[in-house]
C-alpha cells in the first residue's frame, strides 16, 4: 500500500498549495495563530484519550503539531502556549469515516460531483482514485471541521467495483497537505442490481469473483498479458493493477451490504479469497454480529435509520450499533456521508447511545476505531504521545446537540474560523442585510 | 459507500418533499361563497346540511367530505402521570408536576394537582413530559417502505398542476414507517403530495394510529391543505414536457388561479341561487383551489429560495389567498420579517441543505433567526428517519441561536415541535400543548428531549396508551412486518 503523505505528494501540487496557503494565512490572521512547531499545553479538562481510560484535570502537551505525552502529571515548559480547558471535555478529533467531502459539492450540480465514476460502463472501475477529485478549497471543509471533525474519509461510490478511499485530515493546505493515507480501501458493492452490475445477487457476486480471479491471473501472467497471448480478462488493465493489493490482502476491501445474507456472502466472498474486508452499511449487522466478530471484520454503521427502506434493510434498527458490538464485532459509525452534513456524525453516535452503546464505544466508534480499521491508528484516533494533534475542545459531552466544539486543532493548529454559513447568518442577523460585510 | 442511499435520499429530496397536505374538512356545504380568500384558523363549521341519500345523486354537487374520518379514540380509563418536568408548550415548565389525562382530555396539569383515585399512574420521576410531536411535512403512506416503484405514489407528475388528487388516496396505511414515527413521539403528521408538481394536489392530516384504512387516520375535524411548489422540482420534472424556467412556473400558477376564480363564482353563484336548473359542471381540481379561495384549505408552498417566497407571497395577494407555511425554506432567514409580515409560518430543517443549488444557503441559524424575528417557527422533517429526531434538530437550533446572540428557551423551542406546526395545520386549539381541555396526545420521555440520549418511553394518543418502549406488547406492528421485520429482541 502507498503511503501518498504530504512528503510523497507531488511536488507540483505541493508548490501550488504552499502559494495558496499563505495567502489564507494572511487573509486569516486574526483569527488564528498558525505556528506549525509550536508548544501547546491544553490544560484542566476531562481528557478522553481513547486508549486509555478518561483523565480528569488532565493535561495534552503539543508540540510541532504531534502529540507528546497526556496525562496528570506533565511538566509544562515556559515557552508553551497554555488552552485552559477547566471545565471541558478533550478528545481526540472526529472521524467521519466515509464521506464525499470535497468531490461532490451540490449533488444535483452535475459539475460540482466527482463521484461515482463512468469507467466503461461496466461498472468495475477500481482504478478510480476519487481523491483526485477532490478540492480543498471546499467551504464545507470549514462548515465541517469547525464542528470537531477532523479527519474524513473520501469514498467513491457506485458500480460493482466503485475505486478507491482516501482518508484526509481537515487541515488548511493542499490535498498533499491534508492527505493521510491513499488509498485506504477499495470500494465495492454487492448489494446493488441493475444495468451493468448484474441481474440477480448471484451474478454480482460471480462478476466479483470474476475480477478477483482474473486479478491473481493478472498477476501470475503479467509478461503474457503484455504480449496479448492472454485470455480476455474481467477488467480493463488499470482496474486490474488497482485490485492487487485487493487481492493481496494488504488494501481492505470495503463491500456496501445490508441484507444479513449478503454479509454473509461478503464473509464467505474473504474466506475464498483471504481478502481483507469491511462491511459498510450493515443494516442487518446485528443479526450476524457473532460471525462478523469471528472474522474480525470491522463494520460500518449509521445509528439514525430504523427505515426498512428497502427489502435489504428490512432489520434496519437504532440499535444496530449495540448489538453488534454487544455481539462481538467492531463498530464504525458513520453518517451524514454528504459533505454538507459531515459534521453529523456525533449526533449519529450520541444516537447509538440512546439505544445501548456504552458511550465508550460511541466515541471510539468515532475515533479509534476506523483509524484502526484503515491504518491510520499510528496517526490519529486517539489522544496519545507520537499522534497527530488533532484535539477538539468541548463545552461538554460532545455527542449533545447542545454543546459546542469549542476549539479544534488539526495538526496542532487551530482551524475554526467563521465558514460560509457563518458568514451568512451573521449577513442577516439583522434585516435587511449589509451586502458590504 | 452509502452512495446509493444518498441518492435514493437525493431523489427522495427532489421530489419528495411536497407541501400539499390533505385534511378532510369539515362536512361543510363548500358551496358558500365564504369569507373568500381568507385560510382563517376558526374552528371549522359543522354540518347543518343532512347528506344526500345513495342514489339521490342528481345534483353532482361539491361535496366537503366524501372521505369521512372513521377515527375513533381507542378506549382508555384516566391516566395520571406524576412528578415529572412537564414541557407545556404554554409556558414556563412545570417541575415535579401532574397531568391527568381521562377521556381523551387533559384535565388537569399543574404543580398541584389531585390524582384521582381511579386514574392509573404512571411514575414521572426525572422523567419529562411533553405535547405530542406534529409534522407539517411528511410523506408517509404516500412515498412508503419500503420504497419500490409500487409504492412509489406521493408524485403524480402526469401534468404540471393536479390539483385534483389527494394525498389520501395514496397512504398506505400499513407502511412501517408509521410505528416508528409514534415510538418516537409523532402523534400527528400533515402527509403531502410531492413537489414535482407546481400545484401537487390535496394533503391530509392524520394521526399516527393504526387503522386498517386511511380513512381511521384521518384527524377529525380538520382541513386540507394544498401542495404547492417552487423552483428546481417542478422545472427539473417537466423540463422537457412544458415548464423549463421559474418564469415558466409563476405562469403556471398564475393561470390556474384565474381559471379557480372563474369557476369559484360559478359555483358560488349557482348555489347562493335557488339551486334549479343544471348546476355548472364539477372540475375536481378546480373544486380544490375554489377552496382555497373561500378560505377553506390551507396552501402549504415548498419553496427554497427567499426570493422566491416573495414572488410566491405577491401571488397570493394577487388571487386573495393565503399562505400558512412555506415548506423547507432553507432561506426562509432571508426574509423572516417578509414571513413575520404576512403571517406566514415557516417549516424548516436544522441543518439539511447543499443537495441542490436552491438549498446550498441552508444554515442551522434558520429556526433562531426566524423565531427571533417573530415567525411562527417550525421544525419539519420531509423524512421518516428525521421525524423521529425533531426535538434533537429542535436542540440543534437552540445551541447555534447562542452563536449569534439568540436565546432560545428549551420551553420556547418546544413549541417549534408542537404548538407551531399545529397552527400551521389549523388544529392549534385541539392539540401542540398541555392545556386543560385539549387533546391528551401527550409524550412521556426518559431523559430532557433536547438531549440526544432522550427516547419517548410512552406515547398517548387521546388518552389511550399507543407505545410503551418498555412493554413489547404494546408496540404497533404492522401487516407488513409480520414475518420480514425481525422481531423487537430489545426494548
Amino acid at each position: 500500500m502507498r503511503n501518498y503523505n504530504s512528503r510523497a505528494w507531488g511536488l507540483n501540487n505541493r508548490a501550488w498549495g504552499l502559494g495558496r496557503g499563505v495567502a489564507v494565512l494572511l487573509s486569516l490572521m486574526a483569527f488564528t495563530n498558525v505556528v506549525d512547531a509550536q508548544t501547546i499545553a491544553i490544560t484542566g479538562g476531562r481528557v478522553h484519550p481513547v486508549s486509555g481510560p478518561v483523565i480528569e484535570n488532565g493535561t495534552v502537551l503539543i508540540r510541532a503539531g504531534k502529540i507528546v505525552s497526556v496525562g496528570t502529571n506533565i511538566t509544562i515548559p515556559a515557552d508553551a502556549r497554555r488552552i485552559d480547558a477547566t471545565g471541558k471535555w478533550v478528545t481526540p478529533g472526529i472521524v467521519n469515516v466515509a464521506t464525499t467531502l470535497g468531490v461532490v459539492e451540490i449533488g444535483a450540480v452535475e459539475e460540482t460531483n466527482d463521484t461515482p465514476a463512468r469507467g466503461r460502463g461496466d461498472a468495475i472501475t477500481a482504478s478510480h482514485k476519487v481523491w483526485e477529485g477532490f478540492n480543498p478549497n471546499s467551504p464545507l471543509i470549514q462548515v465541517t471541521r469547525n464542528d470537531g471533525i477532523t479527519t474524513v474519509g473520501v469514498v467513491p461510490g457506485g458500480g460493482l467495483v466503485g475505486g478507491q478511499a482516501a482518508m484526509v485530515d481537515l487541515s488548511d493546505g493542499d490535498l498533499g497537505d491534508m492527505m493521510l493515507l491513499a488509498p485506504i480501501a477499495m470500494t465495492a458493492d454487492i448489494g446493488s442490481k441493475g444495468e451493468h452490475v448484474g441481474g440477480t445477487r448471484a451474478e454480482v457476486l460471480q462478476r466479483l469473483r470474476d475480477l478477483l480471479a482474473d486479478t491473481r491471473e493478472y498477476m501470475r501472467r503479467r509478461a503474457d498479458y503484455e504480449r496479448n497471448a492472454t485470455r480476455e480478462l474481467a477488467a480493463r488493465r488499470g482496474d486490474l493493477e488497482a485490485m492487487i493489493p485487493v487481492i493481496q490482502g494488504r488494501l481492505p476491501l470495503v463491500i456496501d451490504a445490508n441484507r444479513a445474507s449478503e454479509i454473509e456472502t461478503a464473509l464467505h466472498l474473504a474466506t475464498e479469497f483471504s481478502l481483507k474486508i469491511v462491511i459498510s452499511g450493515g443494516a442487518e449487522a446485528w443479526m450476524v454480529a457473532d460471525r462478523l466478530a469471528s472474522a474480525k471484520v470491522p463494520v460500518i454503521v449509521g445509528a439514525l435509520n430504523n427505515i426498512p427502506l428497502s427489502f435489504a434493510t428490512l432489520g434496519a434498527r437504532q440499535e444496530n450499533a449495540a448489538l453488534t458490538h454487544r455481539g462481538g464485532a467492531s463498530v464504525i459509525i458513520n453518517g451524514g456521508s454528504d459533505g454538507f452534513n459531515a459534521r453529523n456524525v456525533r449526533f449519529e453516535a450520541g444516537v447509538a447511545v440512546a439505544f445501548g452503546l456504552p458511550w465508550n464505544e460511541a466515541l471510539r466508534a468515532v475515533t479509534l476505531s476506523p483509524a484502526e480499521a484503515f491504518g491510520v491508528a499510528d496517526k490519529i484516533g486517539s489522544l496519545q504521545a507520537g499522534r497527530e494533534a488533532n484535539v477538539v475542545i468541548w463545552s461538554g459531552d460532545p455527542f449533545e446537540p447542545m454543546t459546542r466544539a469549542e476549539r479544534v486543532l488539526v495538526r496542532g493548529v487551530e482551524v475554526q474560523r467563521p465558514s460560509r454559513q457563518d458568514e451568512l447568518m451573521q449577513r442577516y442577523k439583522a434585516l435587511p442585510p449589509n451586502y458590504r460585510k | 459507500m452509502s452512495t446509493r442511499h444518498l441518492l435514493l435520499v437525493a431523489i427522495a429530496s427532489g421530489l419528495g418533499c411536497a407541501t400539499g397536505r390533505a385534511a378532510p374538512p369539515p362536512a361543510t356545504a363548500p358551496a358558500v361563497p365564504a369569507a373568500n380568500s381568507q385560510a382563517t384558523s376558526a374552528a371549522p363549521k359543522q354540518d347543518s346540511t343532512p347528506p344526500t341519500p345513495p342514489g339521490a345523486g342528481a345534483l353532482s354537487a361539491p361535496n366537503a367530505d366524501p372521505f369521512p374520518s372513521t377515527y375513533r379514540p381507542v378506549p382508555s380509563g384516566p391516566v395520571a402521570i406524576r412528578n415529572a418536568t412537564i414541557i407545556t408548550a404554554t409556558g414556563p415548565r412545570i417541575n415535579a408536576g401532574t397531568i391527568v389525562l381521562r377521556d381523551g382530555k387533559i384535565i388537569a396539569v399543574g404543580a398541584n394537582v389531585a390524582v384521582p383515585p381511579d386514574a392509573t399512574v404512571v411514575d414521572g420521576t426525572g422523567k419529562f413530559v411533553t405535547p405530542g410531536i406534529i409534522d407539517t411535512h411528511s410523506h408517509l403512506g404516500v412515498y412508503a417502505a419500503p420504497s419500490v416503484d409500487a409504492l412509489a405514489d406521493g408524485n403524480e407528475m402526469s401534468n404540471p398542476s393536479t390539483p385534483q388528487v389527494w394525498a389520501e388516496h395514496s397512504v398506505w396505511p400499513q407502511d412501517p414507517q408509521f410505528p416508528r414515527a409514534l415510538s418516537a413521539g409523532v402523534t400527528t403528521i400533515q402527509v403531502l403530495p410531492g413537489s414535482g408538481n407546481l400545484i401537487g394536489g390535496r394533503s391530509v392530516v392524520l394521526k399516527v394510529v393504526p387503522s386498517r384504512t386511511v380513512q381511521g387516520m384521518k384527524f377529525p375535524t380538520a382541513k386540507y391543505g394544498l401542495k404547492m411548489a417552487c423552483g428546481e422540482n417542478p422545472k427539473r420534472v417537466y423540463a422537457q414536457r412544458g415548464l423549463m424556467t421559474r418564469m415558466g412556473n409563476v405562469a403556471g400558477y398564475r393561470a390556474q388561479w384565474i381559471n379557480a376564480e372563474a369557476y369559484r363564482r360559478r359555483w358560488d353563484k349557482w348555489l347562493a341561487g335557488d339551486k334549479k336548473g343544471e348546476p355548472p359542471s364539477r372540475d375536481l381540481g378546480m373544486e380544490t383551489l375554489a377552496e382555497v379561495l373561500r378560505g377553506n384549505i390551507f396552501v402549504h408552498n415548498h419553496c427554497y429560495r427567499a426570493d422566491e417566497m416573495a414572488q410566491m407571497i405577491d401571488i397570493a395577494k394577487e388571487f386573495g389567498y393565503t399562505i400558512k407555511s412555506f415548506h423547507h425554506g432553507v432561506e426562509a432567514y432571508k426574509v423572516a420579517d417578509l414571513l413575520a409580515a404576512n403571517n406566514i409560518s415557516a417549516s424548516v430543517w436544522s441543518d439539511w441543505g447543499g443537495f441542490k443549488m436552491e438549498a446550498m444557503d441552508g444554515i442551522r441559524g434558520n429556526l433562531p433567526l426566524l423565531h427571533n424575528a417573530g415567525v411562527r417557527t417550525i421544525v419539519h422533517s420531509d423524512d421518516a428517519n428525521g421525524m423521529q429526531r425533531l426535538n434533537q434538530d429542535a436542540a440543534k437550533g437552540i445551541s447555534e441561536g447562542l452563536v449569534a446572540g439568540i436565546r432560545v428557551s428549551e420551553d420556547d423551542a418546544i413549541k417549534w415541535i408542537t404548538l407551531n406546526p399545529a397552527w400551521a395545520i389549523g388544529l392549534d386549539d385541539k392539540i401542540g400543548s398541555l392545556a386543560v381541555g385539549k387533546n391528551a396526545d401527550v409524550v412521556l420521555w426518559d431523559k430532557n428531549p433536547f438531549s440526544i440520549y432522550a427516547r419517548a418511553e410512552k406515547v398517548w394518543v387521546d388518552g389511550a396508551m399507543l407505545f410503551d418502549r418498555l412493554d413489547p406488547s404494546q408496540q404497533w406492528r404492522t401487516d407488513f412486518e409480520l414475518g420480514y421485520v425481525p422481531t423487537r429482541i430489545w426494548p
